[in-house]
């Protein structure tokens, strides 16, 4: 663009000219002109001054990315007790001080600040006597060092924020390419997408404290960024034996906590671990994990009912203390509820077996087809061995109890979920309604729907569940995938009876409106609405409300010795029961969850670890 | 002088002596000394004496993250800091491949532009009060106020406005913004002759600084002299116009010359340009609000941003010479290495010591400032 203005060129000084003798007297004027002064009051700053910071304590997440990108290293972060510390929230009770000897009041803490709790003030008056404070290390709050409420001043715009808030996309199937098999929906991250994704990071280590089992997310995230995937690898089996399993199918409690995700997507932790495993070759993996592992043998045995994560991370860490481990499974593969709860298209077989393989390749035998109580007894392996962890997950799907339940077209989700892996043929009906709004409900209404594609290529599936569907227990991308794929959400929807005709033929579900699902108490009470009534026609009805343990392994006389509290076996809290030789882990001790089982795994193999030593001593 | 800088001098039987000038001494620029040799009141040799200010900043820019560079960069040049800003994040932004929206560059120009006026203006106090004239002094400190209120209101910070990132710049200009520059401008145009009459054309000045440390042009070209130095010895080089960056291409100034090259001539070139920064920044006033679009090329999250492995020169035109960044990255989180390449490390040093030898003793702080030298980047 050229700019039209042509301004006049400047006259020439003709400093040659000695000028008129009379010349001083031109200095007469300036005694009726207005002295230039500058006044003595204090003069209030421009609107965006860089002053003295603010800092809103409640919104502070205290992530200490302003004592980082900090050119002066002014910034340190302090502990204040009485503010709350919700690692699971993402929120430290740390806030961070200035050292205003070393503070060039560049604001770049305030452009980074995740949570825009940073800003600067107008104020930029710091004198000091006895009565005011008198230290330049100051604790910022919302009205100031001095509390004088002189407003802000440099705050984060969208212009001069530093943070990429939009998380790198990633390339999944389309609704219609997925929906009649079981392929993995997810593509993964390219190593370019990886690279990218890693740099948002920020190194809060909100991750590692939200993470159960406490990966150490900002270390592999930083290696994914170096491009070097192998330390990724090395840094996440710190922690997670299970990372292929939990790449994918994690609850991902480190990306709620995310610090970028305060103002925007949460970096993807998750996809981020599942790229390093993909990265590294499977022999690789294997020759990392053995990395500074000699196994000198300790003559110990330890025997491990249930081959799911957490018996299999307990198994991963005595096995490294040189333990003999025998990991009792009653199923035909190893990997529990990974193995038979998961859909293939969230978590393909061969990932599973990936991590099994490296858990069993440290020398880890596993008994498949193997049933405590049936094929093998309770008091047997207390007798042969020095410690036994019971990880025998939630296998048994709860009832609804409703009217007609037990009609032989009313299924459990994890009964047709375990059938489904199996490859186990079963009676597919053509329309199915699936009670439940968690991930369970999720699972095996798209597994259905992918068979009813594959063998009637229509879809024809009905999602009910008490909660609205904002409130649903399951993932929100599972809803929404769940959703393309054509299935039918009904919420607020409460299980009354199934409908059956003359013949004996279950025909439909009959639901209830949902007016309130919880009392003044919080107690677990639905109210409905008796006039809002539904039947949701179909020929097959699916119950995903939960699922329960089932103890008749441990027979009577064991079960009657042990201490129990509401219906579960009572750990302390190294999860270990009232029998000094059984520890209990996973589903069974904390409800559904793959990262908690491989956290209680550590822990327990920690506690065993430790007993066995006394015990030697 | 500091002792490690000292050496004992045989004096020889005639009236030859030392004489310490600075780094405490109302004729010096900062902290920076010259240690002369007289005869007399003649100067037979002059050496300088830099380093009372050094804070590396070239090896300290190695150890900071490529964004936090910002904040080092505008005290190597106190009193036209702008030009370092700028220049490190042109030079950072070839390195990166980085293409700067349109409307930061032209916010850039405007921020140079006024900072050379500011420069200008502290350099006419200073140099008049070297020679006893002690109003241009408040006058010319005065009046660069208000430029700093200006740089107050758009950046946050009077001198050190840390507002240039590489990618653009940090935030946009506050409204009504440029009707107060434009107001400022024309308060500063209307002064232009009070400090004709007082300073520029007054003979007290005029007769004291003609023939003051005169350079001429093979000097000039020999010892490295850019900027209104140069343009005083009637060489017309800029490089806004001749090597341009940003948008100067699209701007209308002239570039103003003096043929003597002594100090009256170096005086003078920087009164005419002050009235071509003037000009500059009334055409930006004019576009800048037709100009839209984004203010910043996004850059990666700074904690972890790598700047691919290369090397890049960057330049600029500042007050007091050519300004260049001479960057070498390794494709690491810090640059590897940063040269500065300042107008005042050649003009307070080699050009100095010439200068100075043959002159008088009283003439010498006139020298100095007529160089504009600004001791800091002399330091760096």
């Amino acid at each position: 663009m050229k700019i039209s203005l042509k301004s006049k060129k400047a006259p020439a000084i003709n400093h040659s000219d000695s000028g008129s003798l009379l010349n001083p007297l031109k200095n007469l004027q300036f005694l009726v002109r207005k002295p230039i002064t500058e006044p003595l009051q204090p003069r209030l700053a421009s609107l965006n001054y860089r002053g003295f910071h603010l800092n809103d304590w409640q919104a502070c997440v205290g992530c200490a990315s302003c004592q980082k990108i900090c050119d002066n290293a002014a910034i340190s972060m302090v502990e204040i007790p009485s503010l709350p510390n919700d690692p699971v929230k993402g929120i430290r009770n740390h806030r961070p001080a200035i050292d205003y000897g070393r503070c060039c009041w560049c604001a770049l803490c305030v452009d980074i600040c995740p949570s825009s709790s940073l800003s600067l003030s107008r104020e930029y008056v710091h004198t000091c006597d006895q009565q005011h404070i008198d230290s330049y290390f100051i604790l910022p709050d919302p009205n100031g060092m001095h509390q004088q409420h002189f407003g802000k001043g440099w705050q984060k715009t969208e212009h001069s924020d530093l943070l990429s808030l939009t998380r790198t996309a990633m390339a999944e199937l389309e609704p219609e390419k997925r929906v009649d098999n079981f392929d993995e929906i997810v593509d993964g991250f390219t190593p370019e997408q990886a690279v990218l994704e890693a740099s948002r990071c920020v190194q809060c280590g909100m991750c590692h404290d939200s993470c159960p089992t406490h990966m150490h997310a900002p270390e592999y995230i930083r290696a994914i960024w170096n491009g070097d995937a192998e330390e990724a690898v090395r840094q996440i089996y710190r922690s997670n034996p299970f990372a292929h399993t939990c790449g994918r199918v994690c609850t991902r409690r480190c990306e709620t906590a995310c610090s970028i995700g305060i103002r925007g997507e949460p970096i993807a932790i998750r996809w981020l671990k599942r790229y390093a495993m993909d990265a590294v070759s499977h022999e690789r993996i294997k020759e990392i994990v053995n990395e500074n592992f000699t196994a000198k043998s300790s003559g110990k045995k330890i025997a491990i009912i249930g081959a799911g994560p957490a018996g299999l991370t307990a198994a991963f860490d005595l096995v490294r203390s040189g333990h003999k481990v025998e990991v009792f499974e009653a199923l035909a593969h190893a990997g529990g509820m990974t193995r038979f709860g998961i859909p293939d298209y969230r978590l393909p077989f061969d990932s599973l077996q990936q991590d099994i393989d490296i858990i069993t390749s440290l020398g880890v035998k596993i008994h498949t087809h193997c049933r405590i109580g049936k094929n093998k007894r309770m008091s047997t392996l207390q007798k042969n061995y020095d410690a036994v962890i019971l990880a025998i997950g939630l296998q048994q799907g709860r009832q609804t109890r409703i009217k007609n339940s037990e009609h032989r077209h009313v299924y459990r989700a994890v009964d047709l979920l375990q059938k489904i892996s199996l490859g186990e043929k079963f009676d597919l009906s053509h329309s199915v309604a699936v009670i439940g709004g968690g991930n369970v409900a999720m699972d095996i209404a798209r597994s259905l729907a992918r068979m009813q594609k594959q063998q009637y290529g229509k879809i024809q599936i009905t999602l009910t569940a008490l909660e609205q569907q904002q409130h649903f227990m399951a993932d929100p991308e599972e809803i929404k995938e769940a959703l393309e794929e054509g299935i039918i959400i009904k919420d607020s929807c409460g299980p009354q009876s199934c409908e059956i005709d003359s013949n004996g033929k279950l025909i439909g579900l009959k639901t209830w409106k949902v007016t309130s699902i919880f009392d003044e108490n919080n107690r677990f009470a639905p109210q409905y609405d008796e006039q809002d009534e539904v039947v949701h026609n179909c020929e097959a009805v699916v119950e995903a409300i939960g699922q329960y343990s089932d103890t008749s392994l441990l027979g009577t006389e064991l079960t009657e010795k042990l201490e129990w509290n509401r219906g579960r076996l009572q750990v302390d809290e190294n999860g270990r029961t009232s029998e000094s030789w059984l520890w209990s882990a996973g589903d069974c001790v904390n409800g559904p969850d793959v990262v908690h089982a491989v956290a209680d795994g550590h822990k327990v193999a920690a506690s065993i670890e430790q007993q066995l030593q006394l015990k030697t001593k | 002088m500091r002792p490690e800088n000292y050496q004992a001098v045989n004096h020889p039987p005639s009236h030859e002596f030392e004489l310490n000038f600075g780094p405490n001494h109302p004729g010096i620029e900062g902290n920076f000394a010259l240690k002369v040799k007289l005869q007399g009141d003649i100067v037979v040799e002059a050496r300088t004496d830099a380093g009372y200010l050094h804070r590396g900043f070239e090896k300290l820019m190695e150890d900071r993250l490529w964004i936090q560079n910002i904040a080092l960069v505008p005290r190597i040049c106190v009193p036209d800091p702008v030009p370092m800003e700028v220049c490190y994040s042109l030079a950072v932004e070839d390195l990166a491949n980085i293409e700067v929206p349109e409307r930061a560059q032209w916010i850039r120009v405007l921020q140079l532009e006024l900072s050379r006026i500011a420069a200008h203006l502290f350099f006419f106090g200073g140099h008049a009060a070297t020679t006893g004239m002690y109003t241009p002094m408040y006058w010319g400190v005065a009046d660069r106020d208000l430029l700093l209120d200006l740089f107050e209101e758009l950046t946050g910070g009077r001198i050190y406005s840390i507002y240039n990132l590489p990618g653009g710049v940090r935030q946009d200009v506050p409204e009504g913004f440029l009707q107060r520059v434009s107001d400022t401008l024309d308060y500063i145009d209307g002064r232009l002759k009070d400090y004709d009459n007082l300073f520029f054309t007054n003979q007290i000045f005029v007769k004291r600084a003609r023939g003051v440390g005169t350079i001429n042009q093979q000097q000039a070209l020999d010892w490295s002299v850019t900027g209104p130095n140069l343009r005083a010895c009637g060489l017309e080089f800029d490089v806004r116009r001749d090597d341009p960056y940003l948008i100067y291409p699209q701007l209308d100034f002239d570039i103003p010359t003096e043929q003597a090259g002594d100090a009256l001539a170096r005086t003078l070139v920087r009164r005419l340009e002050m009235v071509e920064s003037i000009r500059i920044i009334r055409q930006v006033i004019k576009a800048l609000p037709d100009i839209k679009g984004p203010l910043r090329t996004p850059i990666p999250n700074p904690l972890a941003w790598r700047v691919p492995a290369g090397e890049s020169y960057a330049r600029v035109e500042s007050s007091k010479g050519e300004v260049a960044y001479y960057v070498v990255s390794n494709g690491g989180e810090k640059p590897y290495r940063v040269h500065i390449r300042g107008p005042s490390a050649m003009h307070a040093v080699q050009v100095l010591e010439k200068l100075a030898v043959g002159s008088r003793l009283e003439d010498i702080a006139q020298t100095i400032f007529s160089l504009d030298a600004c001791p800091p980047e002399v330091d760096r």
